[in-house]
């Protein structure tokens, strides 16, 4: 998915994942010393600690391994460069 | 799903979110336009906007061929299916798709690519000519828009049932940022966002199958708890029920699953509707374009897995039996079609519950861009390009590509709209559905694997074929015991009846094209090449190691195919 230099589809996904892990696995911390006026049924495998984890963990391995590369700043350039002549 | 009843229930919502929840759907919102955003510059050219500049890998075009295949209603509706039905519902990702994504990789995909057609309705034209590509391509347009539409609502409603959230503010929020981002990076930007969609489609519904296998004891702990919660039923066998049309609660004989679902309706669909070839015709080369649907079939495959499997759950571990709509509406109790909003409810706090909620909305948005990204291509090159403006510069197909999506949106919105005044339409989506998919499955395999068929042979069979379905549409309203003609049984339910409308009319078309051809000239074989079997020269894949190879590939998914239906038998 670098034919025309653009960022790869794989660390859009990584960088929405790592932002869900953080808010998720937070909020699941939080509820860890604050337990929710209504709790889930099986609310002590605390889902949404590991779940949270798992998303960032995922997502921290997609964005490390598709940061945009110099040649994809420059595909990103030339686009730009391109539509400007037009 | 009996959508009246539905609204009248949709006063009391099922959950409720809080500001996490909020902040991972508006992040998910902010991500799709972003990446439409990102994207415009790569879209100036018509194979750029309209074919992703025929640049995918077969990993990204196999993705977004099973996500585009998503509607709003694919994880609730099927979920309250296996319900209702249990395992059954199962065939729809079986036997009703992977048999025909592996025949569209390996026999079909091939031609298209190879002919360098733009669209589904462009081979026709190539292969049959002019009316053959007018006829099937108003007929799709107008599908797809209709489509859309329906699919818009109902995803509305479902907010409104389950959130409370207004249904115009659902249906202008998510649509227009589907308008936006197609508007912006064409079929690029609905791919990019599918495959998005996709990862939280799975990352959103799955943990409900972890966590509730945990609490119903494993599978056997599930089947084990359904017996004894529904004493006599058979929820968990594929076939064992299919031996009569009466033995299980969908009303269909296994004939139907095999010949109805499994060749017709699945081949028709997953071969030939234009909304899930476009993403393969987006691969970067053959061997990409012949991978992409055999790695939509494996992840197809394993859907089940989050659709199916909450309903069957939910037939164990809930404390009350659901109902149907009706008398839902009448008791207050919870109908089959709220299973999977429970379940949510059930195992996912705050932050979970926001991504299980941005999963139902990316299910509607991946199945809605497919849509309008779909119709866009056929409208500018299938209509416009060809009956309105033949030759203009590549860049004003781009610029009626961009505002065609726009359009597009519009017009589904409006039909949202009148879908919501008239409800009705709702009942008949597939059945309407039906009348075109199913003969354009017999133009378009007779056209692909058989020289003699004639031009003219092509329009007439299309024709023959789409107007006989309708005719047994009518005929069956008009006249209920038709049904046992034209379903061959009494007992059949609309479900079985569709099936057999389209193997019906599958074989009308075929026929008229055939006895056609025959009163008429075939085209000489110089002008069939890159477009039929025999006269046209596929590249060989023999220096290419068996791993390599899509047959090989092929070959497994299709074993895995066979085990799991003989493990569910």
């Amino acid at each position: 998915m670098h034919g025309k230099g653009f960022i790869s589809i794989w660390f859009f996904i990584g960088v929405l994942l790592t932002a869900y892990g953080v808010l998720i696995t937070a909020s699941g911390i939080y509820h860890l010393y604050t337990p929710p006026e209504h709790p889930v049924v099986l609310e002590n495998l605390h889902a949404d600690v590991w779940w949270g984890a798992v998303l960032l963990l995922i997502g921290l391995f997609y964005t490390i391994k598709f940061w945009p590369k110099k040649d994809e700043a420059a595909g990103h350039q030339r686009a730009e460069d391109r539509n400007e002549r037009q | 799903m009996p959508t009246a009843l539905l609204l009248a229930a949709a006063s009391n919502k099922l959950l409720s979110l809080n500001a996490v929840d909020l902040a991972v759907i508006a992040l998910y919102f902010i991500m799709c336009l972003g990446i439409g955003f990102y994207l415009k510059r790569f879209a100036n050219t018509g194979e750029d906007f309209f074919l992703a500049g025929r640049d995918m890998s077969a990993w990204i075009a196999g993705l977004s061929f099973v996500a585009a295949n998503l509607g709003s209603l694919e994880l609730m509706g099927w979920a309250a299916s296996a319900y209702q039905y249990g395992i059954l519902a199962t065939h729809w990702y079986w036997i009703g798709a992977i048999p025909a994504m592996l025949f569209l990789g390996i026999v079909m995909m091939p031609f298209y690519y190879i002919s360098k057609t733009h669209s589904v309705p462009g081979y026709l034209k190539l292969r049959f000519g002019e009316p053959a590509r007018a006829l099937s391509a108003i007929s799709f347009g107008f599908m797809t828009l209709l489509m859309s539409g329906i699919n818009m609502y109902s995803m509305a409603l479902v907010m409104k049932i389950i959130l409370g959230w207004d249904i115009s503010f659902s249906i202008w929020v998510s649509s227009l940022t589907v308008a936006v981002y197609v508007f912006l990076g064409g079929l690029l930007s609905a791919i990019f966002n599918e495959v998005l969609q996709f990862f939280l489609i799975w990352l959103g519904a799955i943990l409900i199958s972890i966590i509730g296998l945990k609490e119903a004891g494993g599978w056997s702990g599930m089947v084990a708890r359904i017996h004894k919660n529904f004493p006599g039923q058979d929820y968990t066998h594929l076939w064992q029920g299919l031996g009569h049309f009466a033995d299980n609660p969908m009303g269909i004989h296994w004939t139907g699953i095999v010949l109805g679902l499994g060749f017709v309706i699945s081949f028709g669909y997953w071969t030939t509707d234009f909304l899930v070839v476009q993403r393969v015709l987006s691969a970067r080369d053959l061997r990409s374009a012949k991978m992409a649907p055999i790695i939509g079939a494996a992840f197809k495959m394993c859907v089940p897995f989050i659709v199916i499997l909450p309903g069957l759950l939910g037939l164990a571990v809930l404390p009350e039996h659901l109902v149907g709509e009706a008398q839902a509406n009448a008791t207050g109790l919870h109908s089959y079609n709220e299973v999977l909003p429970l379940m949510l409810a059930r195992y996912c706090g705050p932050g979970l519950l926001g991504l299980g909620i941005t999963a139902l909305i990316a299910g509607f948005m991946s199945g809605m861009a497919g849509n309008v990204s779909a119709f866009t291509t056929v409208w500018t090159y299938d209509i416009y390009r060809a009956l309105i403006r033949k030759t203009a510069p590549d860049s004003h197909y781009v610029a009626m590509g961009r505002w065609s999506t726009v359009v597009g949106v519009l017009v589904s919105i409006g039909t949202a709209y009148l879908v919501m005044q008239f409800l009705s339409i709702m009942d008949y989506v597939q059945a309407l559905f039906s009348f075109f998919i199913a003969p354009l499955f017999g133009t378009v395999i007779l056209g692909m694997l058989w020289k003699r068929a004639t031009p003219a042979a092509g329009f007439w069979g299309l024709l023959a074929g789409t107007l006989s379905s309708i005719g047994m549409w009518l005929w069956v309203k008009v006249d209920p015991s038709a049904l046992r003609y034209v379903a061959l049984s009494t007992d059949a339910k609309d479900m079985a009846e569709n099936m057999y409308r389209a193997l019906w009319s599958w074989i009308i078309c075929v026929i008229v094209t055939v006895i056609v051809s025959y009163l008429g000239q075939p085209k000489p074989e110089s002008e069939l090449v890159g477009l039929v079997y025999g006269a046209t020269e596929i590249p060989h894949e023999r220096d290419l190691a068996f791993y390599q190879r899509p047959l090989f590939w092929a070959a497994v998914v299709f074993a895995v195919f066979l085990a799991l239906n003989i493990i569910f038998w």
